[in-house]
């Protein structure tokens, strides 16, 4: 196999770049929109019957689980959709590979800018909190960083899911039995140390989990050494799903 | 080389070697292997025997740094279609690690082989077929490429953007650059390629100019009869009792290499007409197969 060379990524990051001067209007509504109804709808309309929750107003609470929505939303449905369509429908990774581009780099190259795109995305609904009680910290500088390892990871969950299905319809498997939990047993909406407690061990293995609680600690000056195992849960998280998307891809692409 | 899919064979013990500055053609009915081995020589595809070396370096270990000689135009588009043909190209200048400094050039050279300067800011899903492959093939040429693989370059394509498209690959191979063209265009295989590979079932069954390959195999002039099916059974008889080779199309028989046969026995097996053998027979006396084109 070619080693990896990090010269091939500003070229797949031009194409990332067309596409997105062209198309980000809707991408940044969609991205930032889904996020904030969250926020809206359950942060304000749950809040208005529970006051507090683990020692902070609902609607903060949501508020900063909603970057965990965002997050998510805007990393893994893009690997998904997108490098589908590249794929299959357009050919363009086709295209690519004829050049001095190798599989492993346009996945790596694609995912990462996906991640930064996201870091942008993710930041915003924790911004909106703000008005609603969330005191500004300087650990919050962090938020767009823990969005980028975290959203980094999920790309390349989406890219390998997008290499295991042979129809753009076979999607919809993968969203209603892994993506939806993976947002529901993460302690976006409700603190998951009520749950029973095989909820907690699962959510150990579930990357949005790790998100929100990095992205709590941030915003509520908790940060501390226990912080560093979610961190190092994400840098896992992403070298398993990077390996096996790269693994997924290059068996799809190279015949 | 060779190149399995499961237990079937695309590309069987196939030997090929392509002289700097010339043309190759690859000559060959659908599912003969042609793309099969354009993607071998990319990398593309893998190998379950043998070796390829494009400009001196090993596919199997080198890859990256031969594709970054190649330049290639795939027989599918695959090009981003809601982006414009400049966007395109600026990509594929990226992709091709052309120096920044003459990327803006290398896009104008490469607009202008097109014949599309006029229409660079148009998306390429607006642009007509004929400009799309226009726009592939100037994509190209876009890193000025040592060798450039161009894979059923106008397949599909009406007979007068053929005959602009062959204009532009002409252009190229008088430029000195090495061509590996694979269609079953008989004529596009007679004008363009200065050698000829026919390719069938994975192997290259024949190989030299076109006119060696006629003189090898079919001589040089054909005499044509047309009649019912059993007057045709009885031409190819007699044909084959006096040491011819005959092929048939549809309603009519070609005897073929009949330049030093007398006259008087040709007339006498029916009425007939002359005309100069060509790639096609050679193709389908060879391999039994039709072309299309």
């Amino acid at each position: 196999m070619a080693r990896f060379d990090v010269r091939s990524l500003p070229a797949v990051w031009t194409r990332e770049l067309i596409i997105f001067k062209r198309y980000w209007p809707g991408t940044t509504f969609t991205a930032v929109l889904e996020p904030l109804v969250f926020l809206f709808a359950i942060g304000l309309g749950v809040g208005a019957f529970i006051d507090e929750i683990a020692g902070v107003k609902y609607v903060v609470f949501v508020g900063t689980g909603a970057v965990a929505t965002a997050v998510l939303f805007s990393s893994v449905f893009p690997g998904m959709y997108n490098t589908f369509i590249a794929r299959v429908f357009q050919k363009v990774y086709d295209g690519i590979l004829s050049t001095p581009t190798t599989t492993a780099e346009l996945m790596v190259g694609e995912a990462s800018w996906v991640a930064a795109r996201t870091a942008v995305y993710g930041s915003v609904p924790m911004i909106a909190t703000i008005p609603f009680g969330l005191t500004p910290r300087w650990g919050m500088l962090l938020v767009p960083f823990i969005c980028f390892i975290s959203a980094l990871g999920l790309t390349f969950l989406g890219q390998y899911i997008s290499g295991l299905v042979k129809v753009i319809d076979s999607f919809s498997y993968f969203q209603s039995a892994l993506l939806t939990p993976l947002l529901f047993v993460s302690g976006t909406y409700f603190p998951i140390d009520g749950l029973p407690k095989w909820f907690g061990t699962i959510s150990n293995v579930n990357p949005v989990y790790h998100c929100i609680e990095l992205v709590r600690d941030a915003c509520f000056g908790t940060l501390s050494r226990a912080s560093l195992w979610h961190v190092l849960a994400l840098v896992v998280f992403a070298a398993i799903t990077g390996t096996l998307s790269i693994r997924v891809m290059t068996k799809r692409l190279i015949t | 080389m060779t190149k399995r899919f499961g237990d079937f064979v695309a590309v069987n013990d196939l030997s090929l070697d392509v002289q700097p500055g010339t043309c190759l053609g690859l000559l060959g009915p659908n599912g003969a292997g042609k793309t099969t081995l354009m993607r071998m020589i990319t990398g593309q595809t893998g190998l379950n025997g043998g070796s390829i070396s494009v400009l001196d370096f090993d596919i199997a270990t080198q890859s990256r740094e031969a594709r970054a000689v190649l330049g290639v135009c795939p027989q599918q588009d695959n090009m981003d279609d809601q982006q414009t043909a400049r966007e395109n190209l600026a990509l594929w200048a990226a992709l091709c690690r052309v120096p920044r400094a003459q990327r803006k050039s290398a896009i104008a050279k490469a607009l202008a082989t097109a014949q599309l300067t006029e229409r660079a800011g148009e998306r390429v899903t607006n642009l007509s077929g004929g400009m799309r492959r226009r726009l592939l093939l100037g994509r190209a040429f876009i890193n000025s490429p040592k060798l450039v693989l161009l894979d059923e370059p106008t397949v599909g394509l009406d007979p007068q953007v053929r005959s602009d498209l062959w204009l532009i690959i002409d252009a190229m191979r008088r430029s000195g650059v090495t061509v590996v063209m694979s269609t079953h265009y008989i004529e596009e295989a007679e004008r363009l390629a200065d050698d000829i590979a026919i390719v069938n079932h994975g192997r290259v069954i024949a190989r030299g100019t076109p006119h060696q390959l006629r003189e090898r195999y079919v001589g040089v002039e054909a005499v044509e009869y047309f009649g019912p099916p059993e007057v045709l059974d009885e031409i190819a008889s007699k044909a084959t009792d006096a040491g011819l080779k005959s092929r048939r199309a549809g309603l009519s028989i070609s005897v073929l290499g009949v330049e030093n046969t007398s006259v008087e026995l040709l007339n006498s097996w029916g009425r007939l007409s002359r005309r100069p053998t060509n790639l096609e027979d050679v193709f389908v006396l060879l391999t039994g197969e039709s072309l299309d084109g």
